[in-house]
């Protein structure tokens, strides 16, 4: 049991390298600050397909092949493809796995797939079980709004605490092969019900479980929040964020300027009416495999820790008056 | 609904949230509300006194070709995707007319249009609007109940 510390946290003995990523973002999250980091900016939101689903199919599709294409792999190359997205039965995962012709094992973590798809990807490597592996997520505004909430015409008034769903698909490859910064260490989350029950407020909910899972992290290997360049959260956004950080207070762990949330870099809160922040899986999947990945290639960062959180409530649960389950994933990257 | 008593920890954390939980401005919202609310009333009345005018209609009939044509402007705002700007900061002043009644249908209609007309919009079309419906329809019945059981008439 070399490998495990502490309770929840698995450190990597050959550290796997993220060698290449792709990102697609939607053309909203294209007039946000972060749009230079992005590898292709869509035209609208159905990209020239006939629905929203197909549309995010495309683009998750469209994330691996560039992360394929800069790291000029083949599919046939890829050992595994690990994917998931916030459809019911991730039908985007699996019709992109069917499309990629990649060995597949489809994940459901809500909006911590990208921490999740890390994590369990750099522990197939390091375990040997293969030398290349694909990540990836996505999602899309319209699909997830459909599904978890009103058609997207309807016109209601939006809560000052809801978060808007990316429309958007990250993609990393990890192997052994080539340059680029080091997945150190990954630190599984239990999952976590504080009672939170309104699915309008989604950062409020994950706070605790982002919560639980840094803390555990800090515990399990010593490193303490200091020790980071940056700690970023997946989509916590304004409010989870804040809770995220009294939680940890109250624990004696006390984050500073370095803890932010991918969901308030993604927009410009100023001029794009979100209200609290970005949500979705591709949140992450944009920030991280963008301009993260970037600033870790270049050397302007050294040690991050990312701490993707999800909501694993469906439109079910929630009728049926269930509380909101969340989990939170993290790895810790260095350059 | 399943009554789940919270547990201390759970009960605590939530005061936490509604501590952080920006509240919606309600002052605002029920002004900008009440002046749309309002300006839609108007545009209303004045197509209720066209029809009534043109039409040679009297004031009660009047008003079913502009109830037709309130609901007309509701999906025709909702197809061309500006409904929901609108509600955005009209809120209640234009959900709560017939035009928000529009919207929910025409919404649905949109969205469901891809999972086929029996799939999709058929079985679609009254998801939001479905309750409103029912429940008019009991509240109908009651209210009629009570008038035709009350003595007096």
């Amino acid at each position: 049991m070399g490998k495990k510390s502490g309770q929840q946290t698995f450190q990597f003995a050959n550290p796997p390298m993220i060698i290449s990523t792709g990102t697609v973002a939607g053309p909203f999250e294209g007039r946000g600050p972060l749009a230079s980091e992005m590898d292709v900016i869509l035209g609208d939101l159905h990209n020239g397909k006939t629905t929203f689903e197909q549309a995010e199919r495309s683009m998750l599709c469209q994330a691996c092949r560039l992360a394929l294409d800069q790291a000029s792999r083949s599919t046939s190359e890829v050992d595994l493809f690990l994917a998931g997205d916030l459809l019911n039965q991730i039908i985007t995962s699996s019709f992109t796995a069917l499309s990629l012709g990649i060995p597949y094992l489809g994940l459901y973590g809500a909006c911590s797939t990208a921490a999740e798809g890390l994590a369990l990807g750099s522990m197939l490597l390091d375990g040997g079980f293969c030398s290349t592996v694909l990540v990836a997520t996505s999602s899309h505004n319209a699909t997830a709004e459909r599904q978890y909430r009103y058609p997207t015409e309807y016109g209601g008034q939006r809560r000052p605490y809801q978060q808007w769903t990316v429309t958007g698909a990250g993609a990393a490859l990890l192997g052994y092969t080539g340059q680029g910064p080091r997945i150190t260490a990954a630190t599984i989350g239990k999952v976590v019900d504080l009672g939170c029950k309104d699915p309008l407020n989604l950062g409020a909910a994950m706070a605790p479980a982002a919560a639980d899972t840094l803390y555990r992290h800090f515990q399990d290997t010593g490193w303490n929040p200091d020790s980071f360049d940056l700690i970023l959260t997946g989509d916590l956004g304004e409010i989870g964020l804040k809770l995220c950080r009294e939680e940890l207070a109250e624990k004696g762990v006390h984050l500073g300027e370095n803890f932010y949330d991918c969901g308030l870099l993604i927009y410009d809160r100023e001029k794009q009416d979100v209200h609290a922040g970005a949500s979705g899986c591709a949140a992450m999947g944009l920030v991280a495999f963008g301009k993260l990945y970037r600033q870790l290639q270049k050397g302007e960062l050294s040690r991050v820790l990312l701490v993707a959180t999800g909501a694993l409530h469906s439109p079910t649960s929630y009728m049926q008056g269930e509380n909101i389950p969340c989990i939170g994933h993290a790895v810790r990257i260095e350059a | 609904m399943p009554g789940q008593k919270l547990t201390p920890r759970q009960a605590a954390y939530q005061q936490k949230v509604k501590k952080y939980e920006p509240r919606p401005r309600l002052l605002r919202n029920a002004f900008l509300a009440f002046v749309s609310g309002g300006v839609i009333s108007l545009i209303g009345q004045g197509f209720t006194d066209f029809y009534r005018v043109t039409m040679n209609l009297s004031p009660e009939k009047a008003g079913n070709p502009a109830v037709a044509t309130m609901i007309f402007l509701g999906a025709l705002l909702t197809a061309v995707g500006a409904f929901d700007r609108v509600a955005s900061f009209a809120g209640a002043g234009i959900s709560v007319p017939v035009t928000g009644f529009a919207n929910s249908m025409v919404s649905a209609a949109l969205e469901y249009r891809e999972e086929g007309l029996v799939l999709g919009v058929g079985s679609k079309l009254f998801s939001l609007a479905g309750s409103v419906i029912t429940f008019g329809v009991v509240t109908a019945f009651i209210v009629g109940l009570v008038h035709a059981l009350l003595p007096g008439r």
